[in-house]
Order: C-alpha cells, then structure tokens, then sequence
C-alpha cells in the first residue's frame, strides 16, 4: 500500500517518509479527527520510526477508521475491544510502537470494561481518546461524556444520565500517564503525543474533538479566541497554575482548589499550586476540575499531562515469568512434557 | 504388603466398576483419580467420570452436594467408564440414596456408617429416618458396614492435629481400603501424598497413616475375605500416561505451537468446566506458552486475536455461556483470516445451564452462532486422548489455513481420564504458517494481504514485516487488496470466497473411515464427540450378536467431508445418538437428505452402552 516514489525498506527510515496511506480519508469536510490524524503524522514523521514497527488498532466509531489512513500495521477491530486486542498484541510483541485509536462510546461505554483493565495492566500502548460527546457514526445519540441534559437523536427531553469524568476514571483506574489536549490546539497536541510516546505504560490522551455535525462546538468555550484563555488551565511539570492570561492562578487551600486573583495583591505566583506529573494525590485532584463551563465561578478545564508514573508493564512481567520459567526448568522439551514423567509399559 | 497375609481368597475379576460418592468436601475426586493412576500404572485400562455438584460446599449431608468419581478398570479394552456399578462406596446417606440406582443387583456397597446417623438421614430424605443399612431394604447387595470416621480417628490417635484435619484423612483411609481389596500396593498413593504434602510434614504423616490404616483394616477385619485382582489389559505395546480431556487439550495446543514454531498465548476467563486447560497451560510457561486470564470472555478472545495478529498462535476456551459472548470476535477473527482455536468445553445448557453437567447442546452454536456468513471449521474430540489429538489438529488447521477454528469438547471426557500412548514429538504432524515473506528495498510491488493461494489461504503478514505494512478489520474488504469495499459484487465474492477457503480445510484432513463394526448393512450409528466410548461398546456387543452394525465417528465435524453421503447410503438405517435435541441429525438431514433417526438423551448424563443398544435394536426391528 506503498506509493511508487516511496522508498519501502523501513528498517532505517529516511526523516521524509510519508505515513500517510493511499486511502482516501473520508471524515466529514471539517472534523476535529483531520487535525488529530495530522498532528499524529507530523509527530510519527519527526521521530521517523520505521513503518513497519508501528501498529495502530481502533475499535469502532469514527475515529476508528484512524487506522486505515495511515502506512503502518493496523487493525479497525469491533466495538470496545481495541484494548483487549492490544493487550494479546503487546503480550507477545512487546518490541512494536503500538497506538490505540478510540472514542467516547468505544471506550467509555461499549469497552468501558476493556479500557479500566488495560489501564490497571499498563500495557504499553498510547491511547487516543476522541471525546466528541456524540455518537457520530450512529448519526446523532448521546455518550457516555454528553452532559446530563444533552438534547440528541435519542434524547429528546434531554439526557437523563450523569456523564463520566474520563480522567477521573481513568486515574480511579490507576493509569500511570493522563493527558488532555484538544483538536483545535495542534502544538499542545504534539507535544503531550512526544510525550505520550515517551512513557513506557498506558498512556491515555484525551482529546476534545468537535463533531462539527452532531455536536458542533460542544467544546468551544475552550477552544475560541476569546473564552480559550479563562475556561482553560495548561499545566506544566513544576509551573504555577496559571490561567486568564496570567491574571488568576490556583492554589490548594488544605486539599481543596480555589481561584485566586493575581493582579489585586491578594495572591501571588509562590501562594499557587505548583503542578508536579509525579504527584499521585494531586493528579487525583487535578482530574476533579470537571466543572460545568456555564456556572459562575467554575474552574477552568486542564489540559497538558496531568500524571504520570513509573510501573512495570503486564507485558513485561509476562515476559519475565516465561524466562523464570525457563531458567528454572530450561526449555520446554516437548517429548518430556507428553510423557507427563509419570508412564509405564506394555510389552 | 502386596501378598495377602491372612486366609483371604483372591477372586480374579476381568473388568471392575466402582463409584465413589460422597460430600463435595470429602475428597472424593482425589480418592478416585488416585485410585485410577494406580490401577493406570498397574496396566488396566481405564475410563473415568467425574461427577460433582456445581457448589463448592453444597449443604452436607444433602443429595444436592454429593460428588461422585465412577472408575471403569479391566484387563480388557475399556471405552466408556461403564453403565453400572460393580461397587459402591459411599460416605454417607446422601451419596446411597443418590447413586442406589447405579449399582448392579447383587454389587457391593461399602459404607462409612458414620455417615448414617439420623442427622445424615434426615438430611438424605430416608423416611423416618430409617437406616438402610440395617433395616433389610439391601438385602439384594452386599454390605459392609464400616465406621471410617471412629476409624481414622483411631488411626490418628496421638496426633496434634485437630478433629477437622483428622476427619479430612478419611478419604485415605477409603483408598487405602481398595487398594487393599483389589491387590494393589500403597506405593503409588504413597509417592503422590509426599508430593502433595511435601512441605507439611505432619498432614503428610496423617494422610499416610490413614492411607496404611485403610489397607490394613482389609487386611486384618473378618468381615472381609475375598479380595479381588484385575489383571494388566493386553493393551498394544508401548510407553503410556494418563490423561484427562482437558490435559490432553492443553498438551495438544502446546505440541501444536510448537512444531509450528510460535509461541502460545492463551486468554481466556475462568469458567466451568474449562478452567483446567488455563490451570494446565499456566504450568507450561517454559514451553513459551503466556497466559492471560482476562477481565472477561470477550476481551479473553480479543487477547488472543491482538497475539495472533502479533504473530504468536492465539487460543481461547470456554463453555457454552463464554462462547455466546465470544461470538462477534469470532466473526472478526473469520474476516480477518487469522489463526485462532477457539475451545468450548461444552455443558448443559442454555444460559447458565448445568455447570459440572455434560451435554453436546453447542453444535449449533458452532456451526452457526455468528452473524453474517462466517463459517468456522468445527472438530470435536471423542475421548480424553482424543482430544490431544484434536487439539493439535485445531492449531495445524488454524494456523495452515489462516482461520479460527473451533474445537468441541465437553464436561464429560474434559474430566474423565484413560490411559495414553503418548506419541513422540517427532512423529507430529508438521505445521508450517504461511507466513509472508518481507520486502527488500527496492522491491516496489504492492503487497496485497489478501491474495489467496490454491487453498484459498492469505498471506500471514505480521507487524515488524518490512513493506508489508496493511490494514485489516472486521468490515468488508476489497478482494486482494483489503481495502475497505462496499462494492456489492466485491461482498458476494467475498463471502464465497472464505466459505470456499474453509470448505477446503477438509481437503487436508483423513478421509472418513468407520470406527467399528461393518462398512456397510442394516445400520449405521453416526457419533461425535464423548458419545464415542457408549456407542463403539453398544456396536461391539451388536456385532457379536449377528447385526451388521457400523459405527461411523465424526471428528472434524464441520464442513462435512464430501464421501459421508456416500457412507450413510451404505446403510438401510442411521440413528445418531446425541446429548442434545438432535442437532448433528438436523444437519445430517439438511445436508445429504438422509432420513436420520436420533436417540436423544438431555440429562447431563453420558449415554450408557445400554442405551444405545436397546434403541439401535428397537430401531433394527422397524
């Protein structure tokens, strides 16, 4: 699926190779998903690793198509399971660069099982979460993200359900990386995938991704011009955090956040919480500023890499029992094992 | 110890069946299953059937938590684990009460009579609590009376263990006990108790003071004055092991992987009565074999198609329940065209079913249970060696022929065990993947993932592959290419195109040979599955009587070889015994319009040769 004029041995891959399939992309004329398909590829591009070592597997929704538009392996599995696929994939491979490409639905409803438990496991695996607060390939239901409220295709009056927290439940579930970033911010995007990429674990990034047909601007509060700088917080490892243009910061007072003004004396930049990736309780508080962007006084929303920790991965410590395994008994000898040491004989 | 001391008389006998049967918490599965290797080793053949409650801890004393273990052992060839009891030893009320009926006229019970107090006979609903071992209602059995409990206690006088673990050695003393009345010597069950208790010294000490105690009690007590021998079965010559079904399984999928050159990776979730080919697998970590118990069914599949399409040899197992939720993986796995075993140690269903119950009720399931067209290569073992064999025939065709592949066994010859002339590794068939080859640069043709050969097998192109990069998923794909299609002409090829590819797999398995009895006459019994040892006895018996009776076994299942309708016109009659409603019959009759008759048992409960006898003579004489 290589275009002629590209050069097809990957194995040292030259800084140009283009990832980009021969496959026609085919998301709705301004989806949020082109932007993030870009900045995966620029990012892919700039650390030129070959073509070949690099698996993307998705499950179902739109984002999922994600894998047939680039040039590497890939697998467009079946509704909510790319994470039980990646884990029998990194099982037995754990040499590849294997990315997960899902949605809100796909992960967070139908594969909501799927997704707590790799994120216990941490499995090796960047996973891209496309938050659009929609059902979009099913044309118009409400998800599992869609705020209590949403009046959809399947909601007329309003959905009735609380939405999940993603960051929340995906520290609830012990992931040792979480990040959010957004469609319409590509250089924040790159760096938290570099980022991402880096970590050995489950990464887990969430992307708000606007769903320009079904749910058009669900996250413009924090993407326009004019609202982006007060409704949203980018956290850097060992900055205050600072927002509004740099006139409002936050700070703990005991374990709870609040809003302080840095511009009338009442605070200043060392009164702030200065954020720490490594910090467990904090990222757990962190991930609780989910606040309705509509009510006075809410929080802003943060975005950059919340958490991250440094555990063993399953794979890695499958792949240990089977060397235990080998050191203290060598070899499977299969005649040895067929016989079972406990035979006797006729004749 | 193994001359007989005292004036007892040795009865030579030519086959023995004896069911063990008590508490859930008696240990009476290990009584039996030691019970059966010594007699194994001795060189009998053997069948077994383990039969136990699906409640660890059923309430004691009741009918509803008694465990059974029925052990057949002859010096003659052995097929099933036998219709009726020779001998009946039972821990309590319940367990007679449950299992009376299983013992021939005239057999003997053995009875701890500790086991018989009013409590016990209450809670087995004798009325008026009458006791039967005293009251003349056996008087058509033998019965021997003994107070295993007071017994073992006194055996373990002295010791600082407390009532409860003392009480828990009285399946020894039971062992030591019939090793003592067939002739057997304790050194088997001796050797199995220090490596069980190796690192506990004192239940060691007190399980092998029960286990001598038993025997000597035999030896000793006037009430008993034959002990019986079973000589070695003149089986053919060569090494042999026993086996469970679900052993030979897992043995199977690792031979499998291994003369194909991949390792192992199992996902799967713990459910019964399957869970003993994970337990087994899980040993066998040397082997290369990963195993990965899952969050749950699905993502058990899921796991194993991720290490398939990483390149290893991806295998999942269940039951009926687990299946049905594995079943849009499946359909994945068959468009993908990778390799997969997919096991289903089949139960009594529907839904939750009868757990520790077997039946053959997942036939259709097999063959049909995905969405869309999406045919699976069905094999189903016959015996507990037989499913080494099968299962190992599951990798070679999953893996040669690039498709999911599925595996029947069921409860029944999952847990039962016979003896196995293991073969040599060596001698295993070769399993070659067909795996693509990678690009070297400059080489700029376009890889197509989907380009069959003359088996209509795909290219396994697996990540790492330089220039063979592609992408694959579950929705319809462009012929040759993958790509995604929805070309309505490009889908009917396609779905001809893979039942074509799985019709062919039973062009590279050995054609259709009968069993047993006669190739062609009045009629033929068409089996698959644990049904095997039932009807091959209930065949011999015909044929020895003057009925030209033929016994055909099918063991890959599904698609039919094209030479069985020939086989069933050969017949006047077909009757296909089945533990379920009839569902190979239906198929059968779809397939090659024969006028099938099925015998159909839905008990959770094998057939008896018996069975099977009566109904093909009631049959004949239409």
């Amino acid at each position: 699926m290589t275009t002629a004029n590209e050069v097809v041995n990957g194995s040292a891959a030259p800084a140009k190779v283009n990832y980009a399939s021969d496959q026609e992309v085919r998301w709705c004329p301004g989806c949020g998903d082109y932007s993030i398909l870009k900045q995966v590829e620029t990012v892919l591009k700039e650390q030129g690793k070959p073509k070949e070592e690099i698996v993307f597997i998705s499950g179902i929704g739109c984002s999922s198509r994600f894998p047939y538009y680039l040039d590497t392996y890939g697998m467009h599995s079946i509704h909510g399971r790319a994470p039980a696929i990646v884990s029998g994939l990194r099982a037995v491979r754990p040499d590849l660069s294997v990315w997960m490409i899902t949605g809100d639905g796909d992960s967070l409803s139908i594969g909501g099982n799927h997704l707590i438990h790799l994120l216990r496991r941490n499995v090796d695996v960047n996973v891209l979460l496309f938050n659009n607060e929609i059902y979009g390939l099913t044309k118009g239901q409400y998800s599992p993200t869609s705020p209590e409220g949403a009046v959809t295709k399947s909601t007329p009056m309003g959905s009735v359900d609380h939405p999940f927290n993603p960051l929340a439940l995906c520290k609830g579930a012990d992931a040792t990386f979480i990040a959010r970033a957004m469609d319409r911010d590509p250089k924040q995007l790159r760096e938290v995938l570099v980022k991402a990429d880096a970590h050995r674990g489950t990464s887990l990034i969430e992307i708000y991704q606007n769903c320009n047909v079904f749910n058009d601007g669900a996250f413009e509060v924090f993407t326009e011009k004019a609202t982006k700088p007060f409704h949203t917080l980018f956290v850097e490892h060992g900055k205050p955090l600072v927002f509004a243009n740099g006139t409002k910061g936050i700070k703990l007072d005991g374990m709870t956040p609040v809003i302080v003004d840095l511009t009338d004396g009442t605070a200043s930049l060392e009164d702030l919480w200065i954020h720490d990736e490594r910090d467990s309780f904090k990222a757990s508080i962190l991930v609780r500023l989910f606040d309705d962007q509509g009510h006075e006084g809410a929080m802003p929303r943060p975005f950059g890499v919340f958490y991250i920790a440094e555990r063993s991965t399953v794979e890695s410590r499958i792949n240990a029992q089977v060397e235990e395994a080998i050191a203290k008994k060598g070899v499977g000898d299969l005649d040895a094992l067929l016989s079972g040491g406990r035979t006797w004989t006729i004749g | 110890m193994e001359t007989p001391t005292r004036t007892k008389t040795v009865e030579e006998r030519r086959n023995v069946v004896i069911l063990f049967a008590g508490d859930s918490g008696d240990g009476i599965q290990l009584t039996g299953s030691q019970f059966t290797d010594t007699n194994a080793l001795f060189g009998n053949d053997v069948s077994t059937f383990p039969n136990f409650p699906a409640e660890i801890r059923a309430p004691q004393g009741t009918l509803a938590g008694v465990s059974g273990y029925q052990l057949h052992f002859g010096s003659v060839e052995l097929f099933t684990a036998g219709d009726q009891c020779d001998v009946l030893v039972v821990m309590n009320a319940a367990a007679l009460r449950a299992n009376l009926g299983k013992l021939k006229k005239g057999g003997t019970i053995i009875a701890n009579s500790d086991g018989f107090d009013s409590k016990n006979l209450r809670l087995a609903g004798y009325i008026d609590q009458q006791d039967p071992l005293t009251d003349g209602s056996l008087a058509n059995y033998t019965v021997h009376s003994v107070d295993v409990t007071k017994m073992t206690r006194n055996a373990l006088e002295g010791m600082t263990l407390g009532m409860k673990e003392k009480d828990r050695c009285k399946n020894m003393f039971v062992l030591g006990f019939v090793n003592w009345m067939y002739s057997r010597s304790l050194e088997n069950s001796e050797k199995f108790l220090e490596g069980k208790f190796g690192k506990k010294p004192e239940l060691l000490e007190a399980n092998k003071k029960a286990l001598l105690a038993g025997y000597n009690y035999g030896d000793t007590s006037e009430t008993f004055t034959t002990r019986f021998e079973v000589k070695p079965a003149p089986m053919p010559k060569g090494t042999y092991r026993s086996i469970t079904g679900n052993q030979g399984t897992a043995l199977g999928l690792i031979a499998g992987a291994q003369k194909a050159g991949l390792d192992l990776f199992y996902g799967s979730y713990p459910i019964t009565p399957a869970s003993d080919i994970l337990h087994e697998l899980a040993r066998h970590k040397n082997f290369g074999v990963k195993t990965f118990q899952a969050e749950d069914e699905i993502a058990a599949i899921c796991s194993a198609i991720g290490a398939s399409y990483g390149g290893a040899l991806g295998i999942t197992a269940s039951s009926g329940p687990g299946i049905a939720l594995k079943g849009e993986a499946m359909g994945l796995a068959f468009m993908l065209e990778i390799p997969l075993v997919i096991v289903n140690v089949q139960r009594g269903g529907p839904s939750t079913g009868l757990p520790t119950k077997t039946e053959q009720a997942d036939l259709f399931q097999a063959v049909h249970g995905r969405n869309g067209e999406a045919p699976i290569p069905v094999l189903a073992a016959s015996t507990p060696t037989d499913c080494f064999e099968m299962a190992y025939e599951a990798v070679r065709i999953a893996v040669e022929h690039m498709t999911p592949v599925i595996l029947l066994t069921d409860g029944y010859i999952a847990n039962g065990a016979e003896p196995w002339q293991f073969p040599q590794a060596k001698d295993l068939k070769p399993i070659t993947p067909p795996f693509a080859t990678p690009k070297v640069a400059g080489d700029m043709e376009k890889f197509l993932p989907y380009l069959r050969d003359e088996k209509g097998v795909r290219p396994w192109a697996v990540p790492g592959m330089a220039g063979l990069q592609h992408r694959i998923g579950g929705i319809e794909k462009e012929d040759g290419t993958g790509n995604i299609s929805y070309d309505p002409l490009n889908h009917e090829k396609m779905v001809r195109l893979r039942a074509e590819k799985v019709r062919k797999v039973v062009e590279n398995v050995p054609p259709l040979d009968i069993s047993n009895g006669v190739d062609s006459g009045d009629l033929l019994i068409l089996g698959w599955g644990s049904t095997y040892g039932a009807i091959r006895t209930a065949v011999n018996e015909m044929a020895a009587e003057g009925h030209t009776v033929g016994h055909l076994h099918l063991r890959y299942l599904f698609p039919f070889r094209k030479e069985l309708g020939a086989i069933l016109s050969r017949y006047k009659r077909v009757l296909i015994p089945e533990m379920n409603s009839g569902q190979l019959r239906q198929l059968i009759r779809a397939e090659f319009l024969v006028d099938a008759k099925g015998l159909n048992k839905i008990q959770g409960m094998p057939f008896t040769a018996a069975e099977i006898k009566a109904a093909a003579n009631e049959y004949l004489k239409q």
